[in-house]
């Protein structure tokens, strides 16, 4: 018999993910962070220096806790996002350090959609390059928290403030014209150093600003705003015989807003209404579920709610439609064009989209919005989708975990797109 | 600005509910998308973890797969009479792949000497088990704190007829939206723990109060000193001839195959004390009891690419 009871503490986790161009010192700089935090294992440690050694590098070459990939350090290069964790008193981080090379965006993609923080890092020798407005764009598209641009190797060009604030005053110009602005808080650093990462350094006097975990301990993730409850149902609970034998459950996560007894819900897209009559979490009943708690819905009536419906709380505003808008990154080298067919799953909804019209590709350096009749790998554009099935989404912008979806190609099951809800048509 | 200290320092509820929900979300997931998912068990904390997160999953339900023991023949006596206890009071079907029987229809070699280990061997038994039954995806107990190049895996990682893992060529896996889609003879390896670290997965067994085998807590055992590596005496480790037996209080920080797993001096006893040691463990888990990560630098990896957990 399991016993459990869902508790609660107020110490809160950080998502952040590296972005920026090659050898810029994205692995450097996280594997400095885990150095210094003390999150690194004596035998890690060793690990690094003999393998340091074996490729040739002079000291001690920290990028190496990341790039655990032979070919990775066989080349000094980042292939694949790496996951590391590492925790302060105040708080955990779940680091997604991610490649800079332009033919990797989609691991990039990958590290950074489930961020809440991007830190940007730029070379403060070449300055800005077209990795750096590429991985700021993703990052806002993604819709990330803030952006902290990190201007490394600050000691290649003797602390120099003014190089600092070109940089930093380029960047937030960039992130402005953005579609979906993020707040940039700009970081002269030394990775390799460790300056301004943990401590502030003695080099940059003219600094006043935090060292980089000091902003991270301390940010504020944007606060969720209540907009009503809903719950994309995975799968029914349904106990074959015993004594829970009439036991009829809505397994999913809650998004948007919190869920109590007693609340009223749709169903949609049917529109049947029903009263929550029981919670469950972790298998243990509770009286109310929030954002990202796992539950299980009983309803009062029974009604027909299946996987890929969606149980909407009063004041919850999703769309119904199968006619969708989305801005995409394109993942895969087979070119998307109007006419081509795509498998979806967006919540808990699988189904075929069909491309109706390639809306435009935006130039990653310029924002210029381009006219063209397909996007390739790693292009950034948007696009009308056709679905087979109707969806009930949001915006993405307004409530990622109901507004995203992905695009797979039924040719080999390769994921194609990740896709943000722009708008959903309703028909006249 | 604050002092910062060792992962251990903090103790993280909000984390760990996060962590809690994030897998029962994937377990969820993956068990309704595919066909005939199977759940790897080895009688270890990670898979005894997972397995409990399984059964909160679809409560009230009963688990609606089965969980497979790849059993090296190689076992702490302790582990294989937890799995079974495990098992009768959970009401979980479990499924036995046994490597010793790809030894017999010649489907490996073992090697010989005593220092062979058959860990690797159980790749193949994995796979061949994994064909049997039709199997279309795996859940496994798999962290990437564990080791770098499982910090490189997706939660939900692609294998192709063979069985193989390309690191090359990974799916992209955007937000929590995973892709099951495969075709036939392909399968799929779920890691619901995947952003686990060992801390955590302790603060859950804490938590939840987890049965483990006994063998994780202090017990007095005879042992040989191997490669820097404590490992038990009786069953496959046969003492060389320049190696003294001796009696040590130890515990088990991983549980694999009784070949290559090493115990670790500990007088830790119950689960408090155990959480106490791993927040102040300056040597990971892999690193001080397993031979066989040691042997290389991209053992895992190249394991991995096998067909490996």
């Amino acid at each position: 018999m399991l016993v459990t009871t869902p508790t609660t503490t107020p110490t809160t986790t950080l998502r952040i993910a590296t972005a920026g161009s090659v050898d810029d010192g994205k692995s450097t700089l996280i594997g400095r962070l885990l150095h210094d935090t003390k999150t690194v294992f004596e035998d890690q440690l060793q690990a690094v220096v003999k393998a340091s050694r074996r490729y040739g590098d002079g000291e001690t070459n920290l990028a190496l806790l990341t790039d655990g990939l032979r070919a990775e350090r066989e080349q000094g290069i980042t292939i694949d996002v790496a996951h590391r964790y590492f925790a302060t008193p105040r708080r955990s981080f779940i680091v997604a350090d991610t490649p800079g090379h332009a033919q990797y965006t989609r691991n990039m993609v990958t590290g950074a959609s489930t961020s809440d923080v991007a830190i940007v890092l730029v070379d403060a020798r070449h300055g800005v390059v077209d990795q750096t407005r590429r991985h700021a764009m993703i990052a806002g598209l993604l819709g990330v928290d803030a952006i902290v641009l990190a201007v490394n190797k600050m000691d290649l060009v003797d602390w120099n403030e003014g190089d600092f604030l070109s940089i930093s005053k380029e960047v937030h110009e960039f992130v402005d014209a953005l579609a979906h602005p993020v707040p940039v808080t700009a970081i002269p650093i030394s990775a390799l150093l460790g300056d301004n990462v943990v401590e502030r350094s003695l080099r940059s006097p003219w600094y006043e600003g935090p060292a980089l975990l000091e902003f991270l301990e301390h940010f504020e993730t944007r606060a969720h705003i209540d907009r009503g409850a809903r719950v994309h149902v995975q799968r029914v609970i349904r106990p074959q015989g015993g004594p829970q034998g009439d036991f009829r459950g809505h397994a999913g996560v809650v998004a948007g807003g919190w869920l109590r007894i007693g609340d009223e819900v749709t169903v949609l897209p049917s529109g049947q209404t029903a009263t929550v009559a029981a919670l469950h979490r972790w298998g243990a009943p509770v009286h109310e579920a929030g954002p990202g708690h796992a539950v299980v819905v009983q309803l009062a009536t029974d009604i027909d709610a299946a996987r890929g419906d969606v149980l909407v709380a009063a004041g919850g505003g999703p769309v119904v439609g199968a006619d969708v808008v989305v801005d995409v990154c394109w993942m895969v080298d087979r070119k998307v064009d109007a006419g081509s067919r795509w498998w979806f799953k967006h919540g808990t909804r699988t189904g075929h989209a069909v491309v109706t019209e390639v809306q435009h590709r935006v130039d990653p350096t310029s924002l210029d919005l381009e006219h063209v009749d397909a996007l390739g790998l790693n292009d950034l554009g948007r696009l009308r989708l056709l679905l087979s099935d109707s969806i009930v989404a949001d915006r993405y912008h307004s409530l990622p975990e109901s507004g995203r979806m992905i695009l797979v190609d039924p040719a080999d099951n390769t994921t194609a797109a990740a896709a943000m809800v722009h708008h959903v048509e309703v028909a006249p | 600005m604050s002092a910062v200290t060792h992962t251990g320092a903090s103790s993280s509820g909000a984390h760990l509910d996060a962590l809690t929900d994030e897998a029962i979300t994937i377990i969820r997931e993956v068990a309704t998308e595919c066909e005939n998912p199977v759940l790897l068990f080895s009688g270890g904390k990670d898979s005894a973890v997972l397995l409990h997160l399984a059964v909160l999953a679809f409560a009230p339900a009963r688990l609606p797969f089965p969980v497979m023991h790849v059993d090296t023949g190689h076992n702490f006596a302790e582990v294989i009479e937890y799995r079974d206890r495990l098992v009768r009071d959970w009401g979980v079907r479990l499924v036995v792949a046994s490597v010793q029987d790809s030894i017999d229809r010649g489907r490996v070699v073992e090697d010989a000497g005593p220092r062979a280990s058959r860990n690797r061997l159980q790749s193949v038994t994995l796979l061949d088990a994994i064909a049997a039954h039709g199997f279309d995806a795996a859940f496994g107990g798999g962290r990437r704190d564990e080791d770098k190049a499982r910090a490189k895996e997706r939660i939900l990682s692609f294998r192709d007829r063979q069985g193989r893992w390309d690191p090359r060529q990974q799916r992209p896996e955007p937000w929590a939206l995973l892709n099951p889609r495969i075709r036939k003879g392909e399968h799929l390896r779920a890691f619901p723990l995947s952003n686990w670290t060992e801390l955590d997965i302790w603060r859950y067994i804490e938590r939840h109060g987890v049965p483990l085998p006994g063998i994780y807590y202090s017990h007095r055992r005879t042992v040989v000193e191997r490669d820097g590596m404590l490992l038990a005496v009786g069953g496959p480790v046969v003492p060389e001839p320049d190696e003294t037996p001796f009696v040590a209080v130890v515990r088990y920080r991983t549980v694999g195959d009784a070949s290559c797993t090493g115990a670790v001096e500990s007088e830790a006893a119950d689960v408090y004390a155990v959480l106490a040691e791993v927040a102040a463990a300056r040597i990971t888990e892999r690193g001080a009891t397993r031979a066989d990560d040691t042997f290389s630098e991209s053992a895992m990896e190249d394991r991995k690419r096998e067909g490996y957990f």
